[in-house]
């Protein structure tokens, strides 16, 4: 228990949400990263959607490109200020250059930011058909160590040895952060996904700390399953989840299936929540370089992300009202873009949502 | 009367007989393998079973594992079902693991395969998923560095993932398929993953007439559900076999339906391909056979008995089709009906072709 203390008060700070953030003229300072290839182009949508339901935020701009500085890969002090300062930021799609010393920026604004649990939820879009209806649950992915430590090296000419990492604290973290979603957004069960049967140790050690923080949340329900047997159900029946908790690669893999059910990247948003209050809201996609410039990218997954930052601000009359003209002008199919089966340019469809809001 | 003069008809070697070492294993194992020695004993198939129990849970499972490998590398050929593995710190390691690595068993290979008469979100589907395992993260290699902080270690070997990769592309190049794709996840893994890739693309460049694809495994896991379509066969170190696999098995109707094969240098096992031991069920009469059935199936054509293999996979499939299934697809067939029925039709199959 006593390693837990000193990470229960960085999660209480986060709990109070934003009292450490920047207020200006009555409205709340987001920084922006409208990022590379079609993020500018929804990053102005998205603009334009939150000014017309006149949310209360300033929007600080702010470039990411990456930097090396003693051959680190990082990213640009004004950025890293902004950030730092106004504890929340909506972020577009990042391009991380090929080529030695750079390392992934989203693994390099995880760190800076210690940004530990990453929050994917997947529901489906009334209106808009998939394979998949009633679509609803959540997963939470550790989002600091497990096979995403980088450490690999090889042992001897042709073998590779990579080595994953998982610690108490960590999973302690990302499972009390669980457990308090789950309260705070009305769930009622978190499974815990793990391969605790081969991994003995390390998923072991995971999984032991997810059920040491369940006794802590009695009125949360719990289970625990094998990650094939999660993949197989959610593919087969995804209604009988709620929430999921899991490390990093797991966290990865599920929530891209997830994605997968309800109509792919064009939706889906995310959360990444730091220990130090920040957080930090993106589309999980990337910079789609073949459509990009051509106004074609549905924003949707980014304003969705905006409006996990608004409820996550509790800003839920915004929320709700951005949220319903997005989901009602998807449901009504005449002005959707490319990916949903649509011919409406990004500018079109944003503007059909501007004309929803209340 | 009927199936013995089919088979007398059609197949070549009906004097030989093969025995076979038989594992019923946990959970619906032992209802299901019984399946099969019905089905295999009204048609006469010529496979006699020597059976060895083998349970991580009971006492003796050293001793019996030890048995079961014997029986294997004297029979060359092996059925069985899965065995229950417990969970966490100080647990015995997994038998199926221990099984697979001390026959060596390097290729795994499940078919997800979508089955006239059993209604899914998808229709046609047919991937053959090549997993490689005995090695990756399935090393069981893991310690505890500081109290609370563990490492285990994934291992990925030059030898390993060329070996796996000849085999998927063998295998395509045997099957008729097109198309062979490289899950993976090289972007983070960078020399693990980043191997493995590598020895599939050098792989790919001796096989030209067989088109190459490497895809990321979270990418591919979103795929598979959306677009299952464009898949054919693919390869996958161990752990992500393991996950496309059981999505594979979801897309088709489940791991009750999904057979699986084992290979090594000298030896084949034929299992459930979902590999799920699915204990809430386990003695009720209630599970479903066909993943076993098909498994027998391809284990039969392993032995060169073809007709026999033919026979029983049509009968499993028009079984089903004519609406006879147990209650994971909708029906309420017990597991001994549904056998029953895969008999009757195996009848007629015969009759209607002598
Ligand atoms: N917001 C979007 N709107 C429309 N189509 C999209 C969107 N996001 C992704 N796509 C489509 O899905 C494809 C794959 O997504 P992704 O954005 O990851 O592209 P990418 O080429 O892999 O970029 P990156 O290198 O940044 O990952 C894109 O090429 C694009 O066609
Ligand atoms: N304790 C258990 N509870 C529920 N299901 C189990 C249990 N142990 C094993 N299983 C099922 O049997 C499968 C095989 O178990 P095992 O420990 O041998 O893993 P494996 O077959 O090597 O791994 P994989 O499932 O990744 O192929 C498990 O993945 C799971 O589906
Ligand atoms: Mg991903
Ligand atoms: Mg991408």
């Amino acid at each position: 228990m006593s390693t837990l203390r000193p990470l229960l008060n960085p999660l209480r700070q986060w709990a109070r949400g934003l009292s450490s953030g920047v207020v200006r003229d009555g409205k709340h300072v987001v920084t922006l990263i409208p990022g590379d290839g079609i993020g500018v182009e929804i990053a102005e949508a998205v603009k334009k959607i939150f000014a017309t339901a006149k949310a209360p935020i300033t929007w600080e701009s702010v470039e990411v490109k990456p930097i090396l500085v003693n051959g680190v890969s990082t990213i640009p002090d004004l950025a890293k200020q902004s950030i730092h300062r106004n504890k929340l930021a909506l972020k577009g799609p990042l391009e991380t250059p090929i080529g030695k010393g750079h390392k992934s920026l989203n693994l390099t604004l995880r760190k800076e930011f210690d940004l530990f649990a990453n929050v994917r939820p997947a529901k489906s879009i009334k209106g808009f058909k998939t394979l998949y209806d009633d679509v609803n649950f959540v997963t939470i992915r550790e989002n600091t160590e497990g096979e995403y430590c980088g450490i690999e090296h090889e042992v001897v000419d042709g073998v590779v040895q990579s080595i994953k990492l998982i610690t108490a604290q960590a999973s302690d973290r990302v499972a009390q952060f669980a457990f308090n979603y789950a309260k705070q957004n009305g769930r009622k069960k978190v499974t815990a996904v793990h391969k605790a049967n081969i991994m003995k140790m390390s998923d072991g050690l995971f999984l032991e700390r997810c059920i040491a923080v369940a006794a802590q949340h009695p009125e949360v329900q719990f289970e625990h399953m094998l990650l094939d047997k999660a993949c197989l159900k959610i593919t087969q029946d995804p209604t009988a989840f709620d929430m999921l908790v899991m490390p990093n690669l797991y966290g990865d893999i599920v929530s891209d299936l997830a994605a997968g059910l309800i109509g792919g990247l064009g939706l889906t948003p995310s959360g990444n929540i730091g220990i130090g209050g920040v957080a930090m809201f993106e589309a999980v996609h990337g910079t789609a370089p073949d459509i990009a410039g051509q106004d074609k990218a549905n924003p949707t997954a980014l304003a969705l992300s905006g409006v996990m930052m608004l409820r996550h601000m509790k800003l839920n009359a915004y929320a709700d009202n951005i949220e319903n003209a997005l989901l009602s002008v998807i449901a009504e199919g005449r002005t959707v873009t490319g990916d949903l089966g649509g011919k409406a340019k990004c500018s079109e469809f944003t503007a059909a949502v501007c004309a929803k809001i209340l | 009367a009927s199936v013995a003069k089919y088979i007398a008809e059609h197949e070549r070697a009906t004097h030989l007989r093969r025995t076979v070492t038989l594992v019923p294993g946990d959970g619906t194992g032992p209802e299901t393998t019984a399946a099969v020695v019905s089905v295999f004993k009204a048609l006469n198939v010529p496979v006699d079973f020597e059976v060895v129990q083998l349970s991580s849970t009971s006492p003796n499972v050293d001793e019996s594992l030890k048995q079961v490998v014997a029986s294997i590398k004297r029979n060359e050929v092996a059925l069985k079902g899965i065995t229950k593995t417990p969970l966490g710190q100080g647990t015995r390691t997994s038998v199926n693991v221990q099984l697979r690595r001390d026959l060596g068993l390097f290729a795994d290979v499940i078919s997800c395969k979508s089955i006239p008469g059993i209604e899914g979100r998808h229709k046609n589907v047919d991937i053959i998923v090549i997993r490689q395992n005995t090695e990756g993260e399935y090393s069981l290699e893991e310690h505890e560095v500081l109290p609370g902080v563990i490492e285990s270690l994934k291992v990925t070997t030059r030898e390993k993932s060329i070996q796996i990769a000849k085999f998927a592309f063998d295998f395509a190049l045997s099957n008729g398929r097109k198309k062979v794709t490289c899950v993976h996840k090289a972007n983070i893994m960078k020399k693990g993953d980043g191997l493995f890739l590598e020895c599939c693309k050098e792989v790919a460049a001796l096989y030209p007439k067989i088109a190459f694809q490497p895809m990321i495994v979270d990418n591919t896991s979103m795929q598979l559900v959306s677009k299952p379509g464009q898949f054919d066969v693919m390869v996958t170190p161990n752990l992500y076999g393991s996950i496309v696999g059981s999505i594979g098995a979801g897309l088709v109707g489940g791991p009750g339906v999904v057979p699986g094969q084992n290979f090594g240098l000298n030896h084949a096992v034929f299992e459930p391909g979902a590999r799920q031991i699915d204990q809430s069920i386990a003695g009720l009469n209630q599970a479903n056979p066909t993943a076993m059935l098909l498994a027998s199936s391809k284990m039969l054509d392993y032995l060169q008995f073809p007709v026999h293999a033919a026979l029983i996979q049509q009968a499993v499939f028009q079984t089903i089709q004519a609406g006879t299934k147990t209650a994971d697809l909708g029906g309420s067939a017990s597991t001994t009906q549904f056998t029953e029925a895969v008999i009757a039709q195996a009848g007629l199959i015969a009759e209607k072709s002598i």
